[in-house]
């Protein structure tokens, strides 16, 4: 995408040393698999520059794309891919004050063997908890192929000293986590101050030490999806392996274009820097048929890369359930019920 | 032409064609007498030629730019000043209608002043019409929707036959009002109130090009207008009866919008209607979401 | 396992809700009758080739019954009843729409070719929602500026084409019918069968016999209809030269007469536009109804900045459009219409190659039966190739390139037509600058391709004369009440 391309030159080339992605680039460690840093240099007036340069996002007509999507009509074979696919990039979620060992552990064990009764169900991709439970569920995925993904970075609200935020990730960190899910600093994005934001992430990333980096937008605050998209684009160029979208204990979470345009965005990024970024929708994703329609958006505008656990993640809890449900229907021909699943 | 109190000979005019805001006689050489009601001669009017009529087209497509893109109050303005100088040529055009029509002069400077009050009407619509005509739609969605009316375009005009003056301002008035352009082929028998007209209009601050008139030959001049694709609308009120299907045939090659005449030449007296303004604009609808 | 591609299964639309009879005659009087003239004539679904019904051709002897039983209708009961209790008829017809709503989609598929998503999301939703807007003017005419006491025309003889059967019927006659004039409606030949049903739904609306009348038949019963002495009114949707035909014919016959031609709508892309939209609002433009739309976006004009960002954007796109089977729900390109219109399709998209335009179309599997077309992108297209000059009436858009506002109003105004154009910026004082300078009945900014019962929709130029929608669709079937 040459826009993308010139729009990242530009950026570089407005800074004092000379312009190359490679001499900004903050190194990254010899073990890290993800890719280069790309504004690590830049002045918040050039960084905001980029920003308000990239294309605009018409809400009507990105809500209106994203309706068409939803309309499409997804059975037999494609449902059950996408059923056992939507299993696999689940991010199976506890998020609460009242999370015990009790239930991390249950939520662990659904992880690892989501039903059953039906050995062919993959475990999902990670759980995701609380940074004072990352230990025992450590424990508890042991070599089950699950990830153990933790919240930090003073979640949800991101209301805290940057030197307690990197405490919160490096605690995590050394407690075992695979996956951090931060939040940016959403004030300091509406604020327009680009700069603080893209800085707490690159020093996250480097108290990640190599750990994968979810960055969640916290789109319900972000008000217009020009916001999304160019938060996206900070969060990406700052060196998140992840951009996510919601936190879940903000209305609304996860929506269907708000999906549309972070995807737009990991296109649009994957093609002018060849580095592919993951989209994590979390937050009100209840049903089948709600994670089928992220699935085809993801597939539609993103393209099939995106179709994976690597590239593509539905924070959910009660999601995981109904997707068993409606596959053991599709599998079956009967409609299944609710005790045929077990609660954890 | 009345008489010097004074003695000595009256001074006469010479009627000339109006194009592009200048009176050149006709590029062909021509001429044809003009008398009175009553067989008097009166004056040589020009005859104009199919190059006149080309030159009038092109003349009226160049003002289009300049007229349509004058706000809406401007050409209210400009248009009243074509009565403010309407109504100092009053006493000349009183003279020239009621040779022309075979009327007495009382009765003839009636029709001139209603000609003035006529431009004044319509001068009053240039700033309303888009208001009564347009509108906003209130669509099933998320959109901003308008309607407005925009002219045609260059509008071909074949002027009332009878009503020499009235007749002539109640078919050009409103179709220059919305911001067309207008080539008019004035009465065949009565053009010399039209060409003091045009005259008027040559002093009224009105862009050149935006009124052309012609006079000559309707039954040489109407087919060539009614054919030529670089007009967009054709008034053929003034059209012989047994010609106006054939005009209407040949504006069917760009698909002109045709107003049509009806079987006798309207009462010009009666107070005018939407209707000659609505049979020349174009409505155009504009969609845009609405979001943040 | 990963999903290297993930085909979705076919989710076709059940045929059952749909049951045709063997043959169809003609709708006179509040009857189907026999043709007078005796001939029936196969109607086939464009996507296999299969013969769906036999349907009454219908010749003089037959139209001149119609126009009778129209003119019967109009100084009897209809012309005679109060606006409020045609208001009721009329919006009967809206209910009986919506409630057939599934088995009118699904026929459309089958008659026309279209996917049957937008029969069902477009077509029929929207030509119930003309029949409600204007039920509800039939009581309110003297509100329409038209002057205190607009009156009726008379006979409507209105012809519509085959890209919208059903939604172009309810163009033509709900505004005809709110307004109380009374109306022979012929269909395309190639797609007669929404209309008849709407005929039958006449029927259950108990509208009084000869209101609506249905002719089938090729050009010859249209122009039967248009010709018919008996008829005071004509609207016409169609081609632009058959439109100039009818003009020329009713010439001197003080017919009123309405047009609705083609078009060749520029869709002018900004630097600063919202990429991502803007590449929906193209396909949306020019690969809605297969570009069987007289309002479609063929010609992109896009500036030299964004050009090659939005081709890519614009082919990545094309490439996920699902051509195939209407009845799909998930088909986005159906059948091209005929036999006739695709070797037309084929002729013009034959000509951009050999005037040097580059031709591309996604990797597309083509059905072996029925007629279709791959989406079709022409680049490095130039204002003389034919291909930016005639109205294709297909899934093939030109692309060309601008430097400037100016360069790209000039372009895009010209044609000789101006039914539509589009822009996207999002420069708020440059999209209103584009739409005031682009001569078009509609201008789509930021958008495309929309469409509302309150929203006139019609032509400049040779597009035609007249509006359809809103307010001033009814003046097309009205004289003002001050003339």
């Amino acid at each position: 995408m040459r826009w993308v391309v010139q729009g990242l030159r530009g950026e570089m080339g407005s800074g004092a040393s000379p312009a190359s992605v490679a001499t900004h680039a903050v190194a990254p460690a010899a073990t890290d698999r993800r890719g280069p840093v790309l504004v690590g240099g830049g002045s918040e007036e050039s960084l905001r520059r980029f920003l308000h340069g990239l294309p605009g996002v018409d809400q009507v007509g990105a809500e209106a794309r994203a309706a068409r999507l939803a309309a499409r009509s997804i059975k037999r074979e494609a449902k059950l891919a996408a059923l056992d696919l939507a299993v696999r990039c689940v991010d199976l979620t506890t998020l609460e004050g009242a999370d015990t060992p009790g239930k991390v552990r249950a939520l662990c064990a659904k992880a690892r063997r989501p039903d059953p009764s039906d050995p062919a169900v993959s475990p999902v991709a990670a759980v995701c908890i609380y940074p004072d439970l990352v230990g025992l569920a450590r424990q508890q995925v042991g070599s089950s192929g699950v990830a153990v993904a933790s919240v930090a970075t003073a979640f949800p609200s991101g209301r805290a000293s940057l030197r307690v935020k990197l405490a919160d990730v490096e605690e995590a960190v050394a407690a075992g986590a695979d996956e951090v899910d931060m939040v940016i600093d959403r004030a300091a994005f509406l604020a327009g101050r680009y700069g603080k934001v893209r800085d707490e992430v690159v020093a996250v990333r480097e108290a990640c030490r190599g750990r994968v980096l979810k960055v969640i937008l916290e789109t319900g605050e972000l008000s217009t999806y020009d916001n999304v998209r160019r938060a996206s684009w900070l969060a990406m160029l700052a060196g998140a392996d992840f951009v996510k979208t919601s936190t879940g204990k903000v209305a609304p979470a996860a929506t269907l274009p708000v999906a549309l345009v972070m995807l737009q965005a990991a296109r649009d990024f994957a093609s002018a820097t060849g580095h592919q970024v993951g989209v994590k929708v979390a937050g009100g994703v209840r049903t089948a048929k709600d994670a089928i329609r992220y699935l085809v958006v993801v597939n539609e505008v993103a393209g099939p890369a995106w179709l994976s656990p690597g590239a593509f993640r539905i924070g959910a809890s009660s999601l995981l359930n109904d997707l068993l449900m409606q596959r053991a229907t599709q599998l079956g021909g009967a409609y299944a019920g609710p005790d045929d699943f077990t609660l954890d | 032409m009345p008489e010097r109190p004074g003695g000595g000979l009256p001074v006469r005019k010479t009627y000339k064609l109006f194009i592009g805001g200048t009176f050149p006689r006709s590029e062909s050489g021509r001429s044809y007498p003009v008398t009175s009601e009553d067989g008097a001669f009166l004056a040589n009017a020009a005859m104009a030629s199919k190059k006149d009529l080309r030159d009038a087209v092109v003349s009226a497509r160049r003002a289009l730019g300049t007229w349509w893109g004058a706000t809406a109050y401007n050409r209210g303005q400009v248009l009243y000043r074509v009565a403010e100088m309407l109504e100092g040529r009053r006493s000349q055009l009183g003279d020239e209608v009621a040779a022309a029509e075979g009327l007495g002069r009382r009765a003839a400077l009636r029709l001139v002043d209603l000609a003035v009050d006529r431009w004044v009407w319509y001068a009053g619509w240039a700033d309303k019409l888009a208001q009564v005509a347009g509108g906003v739609n209130p669509v099933a969605g998320p959109y901003a929707n308008y309607s407005l009316p925009e002219p045609t375009g260059v509008v071909g005009v074949v002027a009332p036959r009878a009503s020499s003056l009235l007749g002539l301002v109640s078919v050009v008035a409103p179709v220059i009002v919305s911001g067309n352009t207008a080539v008019v082929l004035a009465s065949e028998t009565r053009p010399l109130p039209a060409v003091t007209m045009g005259e008027v209009l040559g002093t009224s601050d009105l862009p050149g090009g935006v009124v052309n008139l012609l006079t000559g030959r309707t039954s040489e001049l109407a087919p060539v207008l009614a054919s030529h694709r670089d007009v967009d609308g054709l008034d053929l009120v003034g059209a012989e009866p047994d010609e106006a299907a054939g005009l209407e045939m040949a504006a069917a090659g760009n698909v002109k919008r045709v107003l049509r005449p009806g079987p006798v030449e309207p009462d010009w007296g009666r107070p005018p209607a939407l209707r000659r303004m609505l049979a020349f604009v174009e409505t155009k609808t504009v969609w845009h979401p609405v979001g943040i | 396992m990963e999903l290297t591609a993930w085909t979705y299964s076919p989710a076709p639309e059940s045929r059952q809700v749909v049951s045709l009879r063997p043959s169809y005659g003609l709708f006179v009087d509040g009857e189907f009758v026999a043709p007078r003239g005796g001939g029936f004539f196969p109607t086939v679904n464009p996507a296999t080739e299969e013969t769906l019904a036999e349907v009454a051709l219908a010749g003089p002897e037959d139209v001149d019954r119609a126009v009778g039983a129209a003119r019967r209708a109009y100084e009897g009961r209809w012309g005679r009843m109060r606006g409020t209790e045609r208001a009721k008829y009329v919006y009967r017809l809206a209910r009986l729409i919506q409630e057939r709503a599934r088995e009118l989609a699904v026929l459309e598929t089958l008659d026309n070719g279209k996917p049957i998503r937008e029969a069902r999301d477009i077509d029929v939703p929207l030509a119930a929602a003309h029949f409600f807007y204007y039920a509800g003017w039939a009581d309110k005419l003297e509100y329409a500026g038209l002057g205190p006491s607009p009156r009726p025309l008379g006979v409507a003889g209105q012809v519509v084409p085959w890209n919208f059967p059903l939604l172009m019927a309810a163009w033509k006659l709900a505004p005809a019918l709110a307004a109380g004039n009374t109306c022979v409606l012929k269909p395309a030949e190639t797609t007669p069968l929404s209309a008849l049903v709407l005929a039958e739904i006449c029927q259950q609306a108990e509208l009084p016999p000869g209101v609506v009348n249905v002719v089938t038949g090729p050009g010859s019963t249209g122009a039967a209809v248009v010709s018919h002495p008996g008829v005071d009114k004509v609207a016409f949707t169609g081609s632009t030269e058959v439109g100039k035909g009818i003009q020329r014919a009713l010439a001197g016959t003080g017919k009123r007469l309405t047009l609705e031609l083609g078009g060749k709508a520029a869709n002018i892309v900004f630097d600063d536009a919202p990429l991502d939209q803007a590449v929906e609002g193209i396909v949306d433009g020019i690969f809605f109804n297969q570009g069987h739309v007289c309002c479609a976006g063929s010609r992109l004009l896009v500036q030299e900045a964004v050009a090659e960002a939005v081709l890519d954007r614009l082919k990545q796109r094309v490439e996920t459009l699902r051509l195939g089977d209407p009845l799909d729900k998930n088909t986005d390109i159906g059948a091209i219409n005929s036999a006739a219109q695709l070797a037309k399709i084929e002729e013009l998209a034959a000509s951009g190659e050999a005037e040097g335009a580059e031709r591309w179309s996604p990797p597309c599997a083509v059905p072996e039966r029925g007629y279709w077309f791959p989406p079709t992108i022409f680049t490095g297209v130039s204002q003389s190739h034919r291909i930016a000059r005639e109205e294709i009436f297909g899934p093939v858009l030109s692309v060309l390139t601008f430097r400037t506002p100016a360069e790209a109003v000039a372009k895009a105004n010209n044609t000789p037509y101006g039914l539509s154009a589009g822009v996207w910026t999002e420069k708020g004082s440059r999209a209103q600058w584009v739409a005031r300078h682009l001569r078009a009945g509609v201008v789509w900014a930021n958008t495309f391709n929309r469409f509302d019962p309150a929203s006139p929709f019609g032509g400049y130029q040779e597009s035609g004369f007249g509006r359809e929608g809103g307010r001033h669709g009814l003046e097309a079937y009205l004289e003002a009440g001050d003339a």
